[in-house]
């Protein structure tokens, strides 16, 4: 009972930051039908300035905050330089311009800040689990910060989507582009600030996982964005709360196959789910959209 | 009449659009067809195939051993790019797994030398297949996807599988398996090398390859997946099963990664998880958008700055001075820049736009509108 109770928080904490990378790949997906293979490397970008941040000395929330405007800023550069452009391709254009990002991304992290120097992350809040009677449980302050962050981006964004005219707008460049251009909408910007959003929600993932991951490398979330995107996918691409749902279902799979069968088998668990969710409902489990029907 | 697809196929197409859609128009429709035009298909592509193996051949018997090892692996990952080339371009289908399907075969080649005593093309035959199958069990799953979910699914194959070797010790773990690679038979010469060797077994299994698959994307089959790829439901109409061909097109291009990875095994010879990671899978894409997709000949360009690059980076990086940690991830970043590149500024590949500047160059007559257009 303990050991469970432990494997759950694990996962719900681990959860979390799977639900911002999937939140991240939902938004870009709803924006421009692009499935941003470069997340993840966009993500570990970020999180490398705000660490460079704290190595000349800022406090751990000028590099937070500094991580999630870099995010914002990189995100509306990617958009407008590399993805406008195949905007209206086939998809498989698309795909290899994002995958074109994702090497190249690492490829310079790698160029300046190096492969495989021992570095790590600070993590603001204490790692040590909370004393409950006489026992820790697998829950620790940062795990905390984790779950209220995420949260908290979540509402953010939900009420900005469903309670302001910028919202308004977004959604409806996203969805009926040539009627929202005809109301007067400027469609580009919308979908450039989509991307801008998303790009800071997979950089709070990036920020968030990193202290847990030692050494830091540059592929660091390479596994991240496998899970967010299984989360994603889970959750049907569409809809924010299936990436939440898919979100915490891939942490605790993922902790309850590496508790109660082994650690080493914790990705092979995650893929097991993703393919089976994928033969049984193709469209994700949150998905009101017809599936492809072969 | 009921049953041609109504759909103008340029307003449709949903794939890529490549340059192997169709015969290049390499013969004006008045003039008469030379001897060379009316041979079958088969003898064509077998006559191109035998040429490439022997001059494949040639240059091996005329370079040093390292240059020999560098052709057999040029020659062994032309043959995972040329089956990627047909599923991507021909059928419009993404992989980004088959660096993990070329692991299968490399495993199952690697296992089966190691423990039975076969010859050695049935060791490669049976790499392929085991592709092949893993391909069926991929493909049945991919033909439910769209492109980019499909890419997901396949990245997280290209992730996960070389973790699981990891786990066993019959696979040797983290170390991998090494093999003993196969001695030059007598008649090579007495003292010929075994990097030799090794480039005459890639180069003829690259031969075979290309011949087989020429064939298919020319045939029916071909045509089917091109069928599928431009427009699934006017190929649904058309009574083709688009499942069933989804699925063939999946198992054929796993069945080569399958044989790529076990001339690779043969080579090398360390089959290890290290060295079918996920950069492996992007560096396959970037030699099919290098030479095109879908266009076999454009997948030897492919392969060879595959195999070229990461030592050309060296040397340069060497060359100018720049520090251990830029050259190191040069080849890398140049992998992705040329993705980007080539996607946003020639999308039908580097070879197509040779190609075309070198058909605007020589022909006039031809009108400018049979020169396909990329993407």
């Amino acid at each position: 009972m303990h050991a469970f109770v432990n494997y759950t928080l694990d996962g719900l904490s681990v959860g979390m930051v799977y639900a911002a990378v999937a939140l991240s790949l939902v938004l870009i997906w709803r924006s421009t039908r692009i499935l941003n293979f470069a997340g993840g490397a966009m993500a570990m970008l970020t999180t490398y300035i705000g660490l460079s941040l704290i190595d000349r000395g800022a406090n751990y929330w000028v590099a937070f905050f500094g991580a999630l405007i870099a995010g914002l800023v990189l995100g509306a550069v990617v958009e407008r330089v590399f993805v406008r452009p195949v905007e209206n391709k086939p998809p498989i254009n698309a795909v290899i311009v994002t995958l074109g990002l994702f090497t190249l991304i690492e490829a310079l992290a790698g160029m300046i800040w190096g492969n495989s120097k021992s570095r790590s992350f600070p993590a603001h809040f204490s790692g040590n689990g909370y004393r409950v009677g006489t026992t820790r449980v697998a829950f620790a302050p940062f795990d905390t910060f984790i779950v209220v962050a995420v949260a908290l981006t979540m509402v953010a964004l939900l009420g900005l989507f469903q309670y302001t005219s910028l919202g308004l707008k977004m959604r409806a460049a996203a969805f009926e582009p040539v009627v929202a251009r005809l109301q007067g909408i400027r469609v580009s910007r919308m979908l450039t600030l989509g991307w801008a959003l998303a790009a800071a929600a997979g950089s709070l993932a990036g920020v968030l996982v990193a202290p847990r991951i030692l050494p830091l490398s540059p592929n660091y979330m390479d596994d991240v964005l496998v899970y967010g995107f299984s989360a994603a996918v889970l959750g049907g691409l569409d809809s924010p709360v299936g990436a939440l749902i898919g979100g915490l279902v891939l942490g605790l799979t993922r902790e309850y196959v590496g508790g109660y069968v082994s650690s080493t088998y914790e990705i092979e668990g995650a893929l097991v789910l993703l393919i089976a969710v994928l033969m049984v409902r193709p469209q994700g489990l949150f998905n009101r959209i017809a599936p492809r029907r072969v | 009449m009921a049953t041609t697809p109504a759909a103008p196929e340029s307003a449709r197409t949903t794939g890529p659009v490549t340059d192997a859609d169709g015969p290049p128009p390499s013969a004006p429709s008045g003039r008469a067809r030379s001897a060379w035009e009316r041979l079958p298909v088969v003898a064509r592509t077998a006559i191109f195939a035998l040429a490439f193996a022997v001059i494949g051949i040639l240059i091996a018997n005329g370079i040093s051993r390292y240059r020999d090892f560098q052709l057999a692996e040029i020659a062994a990952y032309l043959v995972a790019v040329a089956g990627l080339t047909v599923l991507t371009g021909l059928n419009g289908q993404i992989s980004l797994g088959h660096g993990a399907l070329m692991a299968v075969g490399a495993y199952c080649a690697a296992v089966l030398l190691l423990h039975a005593h076969l010859p050695l093309v049935v060791v490669l035959l049976l790499s392929a297949l085991a592709g092949g199958v893993a391909g069926v069990l991929v493909g049945a799953v991919a033909a439910r996807l769209r492109g980019p979910y499909l890419a997901g699914a396949t990245l997280a194959l290209a992730v996960g599988l070389p973790e699981i070797p990891k786990n066993y010790k019959y696979f040797g773990r983290d170390e991998g398996l090494t093999i003993n690679p196969p001695l030059p038979p007598g008649w090579l010469g007495t003292n010929a090398p075994i990097e030799r060797w090794g480039a005459y077994i890639c180069i003829i299994g690259a031969a075979v390859t290309l011949f087989l698959l020429a064939n298919l994307s020319r045939g029916r089959v071909g045509r089917n997946f091109r069928a599928v790829r431009d427009d699934e439901i006017a190929a649904s109409l058309a009574g083709i099963s688009v499942p069933r061909t989804q699925i063939l097109a999946f198992t054929v291009s796993a069945a080569c990664a399958g044989l790529a990875g076990g001339l690779l095994a043969l080579v090398t010879p360390t089959v290890g998880p290290g060295g079918f990671s996920l950069a492996l899978s992007i560096q396959l894409l970037v030699a099919i958008v290098i030479g095109g997709m879908g266009n076999l000949p454009g997948a030897v360009l492919g392969s060879i700055v595959l195999v070229y690059l990461p030592s050309w980076a060296t040397s340069i990086s060497n060359g100018v001075g720049l520090s251990k940690q830029i050259g190191a991830n040069l080849a890398l970043a140049i992998f992705g820049g040329m993705l980007i590149v080539v996607m946003l500024a020639f999308p039908g590949g580097i070879a197509a736009a040779v190609r075309r500047t070198w058909w605007a160059l020589t022909s006039r007559r031809r009108p400018a509108t049979t020169i396909p257009a990329g993407p």
